[in-house]
């Protein structure tokens, strides 16, 4: 287990409070002009060094992403934007951090603006989250009373303004360009890429975003050095990280660990153990809905970070940890999940608008065993369809939960669904409808 | 995608009042000069506070004039993100989130505990029209599992007893402590954390 003197956010579970004098008992604010003496180049070395990578599911080294800001400010303003828009099923990271360590994550946006060149700052937070970001305003607030915002702020000698930006229930905003565009005050639908959003971002400027976790860990990373971070966990997948664990456990909860934990070990001792034993366990998502699932047996082995989920075909994306245990049934779950998916497509795209709904109503139908058998077969040609054919990468976020339901319970659906396809015929057409309609003998 | 149509009723005029207008102007400011448009979202926000938890079609043109922008395009947010009510909801508006992790702890409990308090269909006001409810997709409080949401408030670690016992309270008119059922203090594992627990004994 990771000693508790190396835990980032000490303030998780707010025993301590989270307003300025306390946050700065734990080290934050202390010496923050200190670290901004040091220069742009060795703020963004150290993160490089450091191999931190974002915390928002897809894993990007924040280093190499803050080396892509132009070096010099043109005739257009550089924005630091952060994405607090968290809405992944199994996650709720974020809203701790917007809650319990507001300063960590203020005092990380005027280092990285600062890194970036950036003096202002929009943290875009879900609008469910309203009273958490009522908190945070109220740390901003009190940031500018004690100067650590504002002109000059924190005696380093940048000027930062930070504004809150709510947004209002779509899942789709947590997507990179989608956030820009609802932060540009349009529908949340996700941009071409590229140009990337460090050269043409929010309001055609340069922009660079980054989740909330990433930006609040770099604070204490460049205290207490690139050496000590990367120390933790393994090459390439360091630090520590804030895993959710929810679903069929004892004790769910949320608990800063290393990278490269066992998931075992997160499960066992920190959430309490599997609802009726280990022996129960029947798949783990390990990281948000949109991973594919992990069932039992990888389960026992499998360690917690990124390149070793994806070993496993699947991913570590937010750390959001959903345990599925046999009492439940995981195509009923499943279902479930796709449809989220169709709830939150954002209707740019026609595979994924589509797409979606078909897959949750043939899970539905799955569900029920109102399904035929090469119905299994045409679940995943769907998912085939979709991942890759979308302008953003929700798509794949949605089709994978149902390709990783058919990799490992493949044998479950067909059991429970027998029934014989109406077309017996097969006809070498590539498209899913009427096919019946050529099959004379069937028709 | 999910279908939203406003209501049918619809008011005849909309306008700020004092207090909107002030908030309005604070939001604008924060946005670069031109760039008044970002304000779109959030004067959606203040124009269903004002109006009882719903938005108006008459809003819309008043914030599309507001802001300078066209009234489609305020239209298009207003009907894209869910969080904007374009029908009444009465004065408490219960969110149940029902997605996998909720739904594998007894969401559904939640459900039923809706149904029998304040009317069995979803987006249907109660008797008293005080009050509806609605399925809603992750509200992100996963490991508080089952949750809800009225209003701006989380009501989280429930089950159907409890969830009986706040609406009742709040068809009564009372606003119920919102935070964690169980007695849980926030995230933490309940009676098992084994973590920074100097700060928890200090």
């Amino acid at each position: 287990m990771l000693k508790d003197q190396d835990r980032i956010f000490q303030n998780l579970y707010n025993d301590k409070g989270s307003d300025v004098s306390s946050s700065q008992e734990r080290g934050d604010w202390v010496n923050t002009k200190e670290i901004t003496d040091k220069g742009r180049d060795w703020i963004i070395n150290e993160i490089k060094e450091s191999q931190l990578r974002g915390r928002g599911g897809a894993g990007f080294p924040t280093g190499l992403k803050w080396s892509f800001a132009p070096k010099e400010v043109g005739s257009r303003p550089h924005y630091l934007v952060i994405n607090g828009d968290e809405s992944e099923p199994g996650t709720c990271k974020d809203r701790d951090i917007l809650r319990f360590e507001p300063h960590k994550l203020i005092e990380g946006c005027l280092i990285a603006s600062y890194a970036v060149q950036a003096h202002v700052c929009y943290i875009y937070i879900r609008g469910e989250y309203f009273v958490d970001g009522q908190k945070l305003q109220a740390a901003i607030n009190e940031a500018y009373e004690k100067k650590l915002l504002g002109k000059n702020a924190a005696g380093t000698g940048w000027d930062l303004d930070i504004y809150i930006h709510y947004g209002a229930g779509a899942y789709i905003c947590g997507e990179e360009t989608a956030l820009l565009e609802s932060l540009e005050g349009k529908k949340g639908q996700p941009r071409l890429k590229p140009p990337f959003p460090a050269l043409i971002g929010l309001y055609g400027c340069p922009t660079i975003i980054n989740n909330v976790e990433t930006i609040a860990v770099v604070p204490t990373i460049l205290r207490r050095g690139a050496k000590w971070f990367a120390s933790l966990g393994r090459e390439k997948n360091t630090g520590t990280k804030i895993f959710c664990i929810s679903g069929n456990v004892n004790n769910p909860c949320n608990v800063e660990e290393e990278m490269s934990i066992p998931l075992k070990e997160l499960i066992e001792v920190h959430a309490g153990g599997v609802i009726g034993g280990w022996e129960n366990l029947q798949a783990v998502i390990p990281g948000g809905s949109s991973m594919p699932l992990i069932p039992k047996e990888r389960c026992e082995t499998l360690k917690m970070d990124f390149d070793a989920c994806v070993e496993e075909k699947s991913g570590l994306g937010t750390a959001g940890i959903v345990v599925i245990n046999k009492d439940q049934d995981i195509i009923k779950c499943m279902a479930r999940i796709a449809r989220f998916y169709k709830h939150e497509s954002c209707g740019q795209c026609t595979p994924c608008r589509e797409g979606s709904g078909w897959m949750w109503r043939m899970l539905e139908r799955m569900a029920k065993g109102d399904a035929t058998k090469d119905e299994v077969d045409m679940l995943g040609d769907v998912t085939n369809q979709i991942a890759g054919h979308t302008i953003c990468a929700f798509g794949e976020g949605s089709s994978w939960p149902v390709q990783g339901l058919l990799r490992h319970f493949k044998k479950e659906i067909e059991k429970r669904n027998n029934l014989d396809p109406i077309v017996q015929k097969k006809n070498n057409i590539p498209y899913l409808v009427d096919q019946h309609l050529l099959d004379k003998k069937n028709a | 995608m999910s279908l939203r149509r406003p209501a049918k009723d619809q008011p005849e005029s909309f306008e700020f009042n004092a207090s909107s207008l002030e908030a309005a102007n604070v939001i604008v400011a924060k946005y670069p000069e031109g760039k008044q448009q970002s304000a779109v979202m959030a004067l959606l926000y203040i124009a269903q506070k004002q109006n009882n938890n719903w938005i108006p079609l008459a809003a819309m043109k008043y914030i599309a004039k507001f802001l300078d922008m066209p009234y489609i395009k305020v239209y298009e947010v207003a009907t894209f993100y869910t969080m904007y009510n374009l029908a009444p909801v009465g004065k408490y508006f219960v969110q149940v989130c029902t997605t996998t992790p909720c739904m594998i702890r007894g969401a559904n409990q939640l459900v039923e505990a809706c149904k029998e308090k304040i009317s069995e269909n979803e987006c249907e006001l109660s008797n008293d029209k005080s009050c509806s409810w609605m399925e809603v997709e992750c509200l992100g409080a996963c490991v508080n599992a089952p949750m809800m949401q009225i209003n701006d408030d989380y009501y989280e670690d429930l089950d159907k007893q409890k969830t009986l016992d706040i609406l009742d309270k709040i068809l009564n008119g009372e606003t119920p402590k919102p935070g964690s059922y169980r007695g849980r203090v926030n995230n933490e594992p309940e009676n098992n954390r084994k973590t920074l627990m100097d700060l928890k004994n200090a």
